[in-house]
């Protein structure tokens, strides 16, 4: 299960389990693969966790192709179960765009779509067991695999800034600078006297700043925190299994336990992340008719 | 569980995938269902447009079964009254075509009674000039007494 070098103890392994396989460029070694936390650290910006790029991306082309596959052959008569399935899910996305975008934009639905598909297969790759593809890895010279990309909060991030760059993107475009200007700052505390509202504006800054930068940090953070969490008890319940006949019996039964309750954060946590994009973009769109 | 470089790159296939999705996935599969709720739209609209055109053929037929009911009854009603008309046209043929049957053979009967009488009154007349003539046949000549015999003719 371990790297030879690497003590096989509990926190060795728990370690092992949450580091990336990270490619960069060392100050000493150069551009290469980071052997242990401590050089993937020294890499500092310059590095690129490959495991997170390898799984979200693949997972990312995988549905996207089999969407696309579908979506070719898509006809207007009886649908397949291919068809049917593919229909489903995106009946299933638009009635939530329509349910909570009140605007016109093309757009939300394929993203919310994308976002809601990409992150459950990310998520999913959790209910893994978390030993069977590290191990594996391990076998053919790979040392860290880190299997499900929304437990680094690098994928997340990604995600989140995404979306909080078309959020301004279309608060810009669809308020305009001044209005979403004044957004920021004549809120929530307005006045009808110049001074004061002169005085107000840098405290509405400060909470509407807040405010917003809020948006994409707790947006990430959460899918990241959830998945970090449950992956980290699928690790502490596999560590049960090194501690005898009766622990590792528990450890079964706590294992199957939690990967049912899991299925359930994973698909709501999916579905979160795609909920709240949805409803960042409305409230850009959005535009008062009171200033 | 360092921020780096793959932030970008996650940011980066997160764009192209929404972009791949809004471009090649969304449109087909969109377009199939709003093709179908059409094709479901017509077809129920079809069949709700069927079924008011049944109501109104069975309405029709109806109609027209009342009123060909109609036409037969009185086409009925003519042919008895033309029927009872013939008969009694017929009657009152036959009745007539009688009378002179009846009559033509009445005139014929007098006429052979008369030529029955005539005849009659000939052999009458010769019978009772021949009796008469055997026994006044001495005394009384035939060219004298003529006017007399002719007398007692016309008188039989």
């Amino acid at each position: 299960m371990a790297v030879e070098g690497e003590a096989l103890t509990a926190s060795g392994y728990i370690k092992h389990h949450l580091q990336n396989l990270t490619f960069g460029l060392h100050p000493e070694n150069g551009w290469s693969i980071a052997h242990g936390p401590e050089e993937a650290r020294e890499m500092g910006f310059w590095a690129l966790h490959l495991d997170t790029i390898f799984w979200s991306v693949g997972l990312g082309v995988l549905f996207l192709w089999w969407f696309h596959k579908v979506g070719k052959q898509a006809s207007a008569g009886v649908p397949g179960a291919a068809q049917n399935f593919a229909e489903w899910i995106i009946d299933f996305i638009n009635d939530n765009v329509r349910g909570s975008f009140s605007g016109k934009n093309d757009m939300i639905a394929p993203l919310a779509f994308t976002l809601f598909i990409w992150i459950l297969l990310q998520n999913l790759m959790d209910l893994v067991p978390v030993d069977l593809i590290p191990y594996l890895a391990t076998a053919i010279g790979i040392p860290y695999m880190k299997v499900v990309p929304t437990t680094d909060p690098n994928a997340t991030f990604g995600m989140a800034l995404g979306v909080f760059g078309l959020v301004l993107f279309y608060s810009i475009k669809m308020k305009g600078a001044k209005g979403f200007a004044a957004e920021l700052t004549l809120h929530p505390f307005e006045s009808k006297n110049p001074i004061v509202k002169l005085l107000f504006i840098p405290i509405n800054l400060l909470l509407e700043g807040v405010n917003l930068i809020a948006k994409p940090v707790s947006h990430s953070l959460r899918l990241f925190g959830n998945l970090y969490a449950g992956e980290m008890i699928f690790i502490l319940i596999a560590i049960m299994y090194s501690g005898g006949f009766f622990l590792a019996t528990f450890g079964v039964a706590l294992q199957w336990a939690w990967a049912v309750f899991h299925i359930l954060i994973v698909l709501l946590q999916a579905f979160i992340f795609m909920t709240l994009t949805i409803v960042y973009l409305d409230m850009a769109h959005h535009v008062p008719d009171d200033h | 569980m360092n921020i780096n470089l793959t932030l970008i790159v996650q940011l980066i296939s997160f764009a192209l995938f929404v972009w791949f999705c809004m471009k090649f996935i969304w449109p087909p599969i969109i377009g199939a269902l709003d093709a179908r709720k059409k094709q479901i739209a017509d077809g129920l609209a079809a069949a709700e447009r069927g079924k008011h055109e049944q109501e109104l053929a069975e309405k029709r037929a109806k109609e027209l079964l009342a009123e060909t009911k109609e036409q037969a009854a009185e086409l009925i009603a003519q042919a008895q009254k033309r029927a009872s008309e013939i008969v009694e046209e017929s009657k009152g043929e036959a009745r007539a075509e009688g009378q002179r049957l009846l009559e033509a053979a009445r005139a014929e009967i007098d006429q052979e009674v008369n030529r029955a009488k005539e005849q009659l009154r000939a052999q009458v007349v010769a019978l009772a000039v021949s009796g008469a003539g055997k026994v006044l046949a001495r005394e009384i000549d035939a060219k004298a007494h003529a006017d007399l015999l002719d007398d007692l003719v016309a008188n039989l």
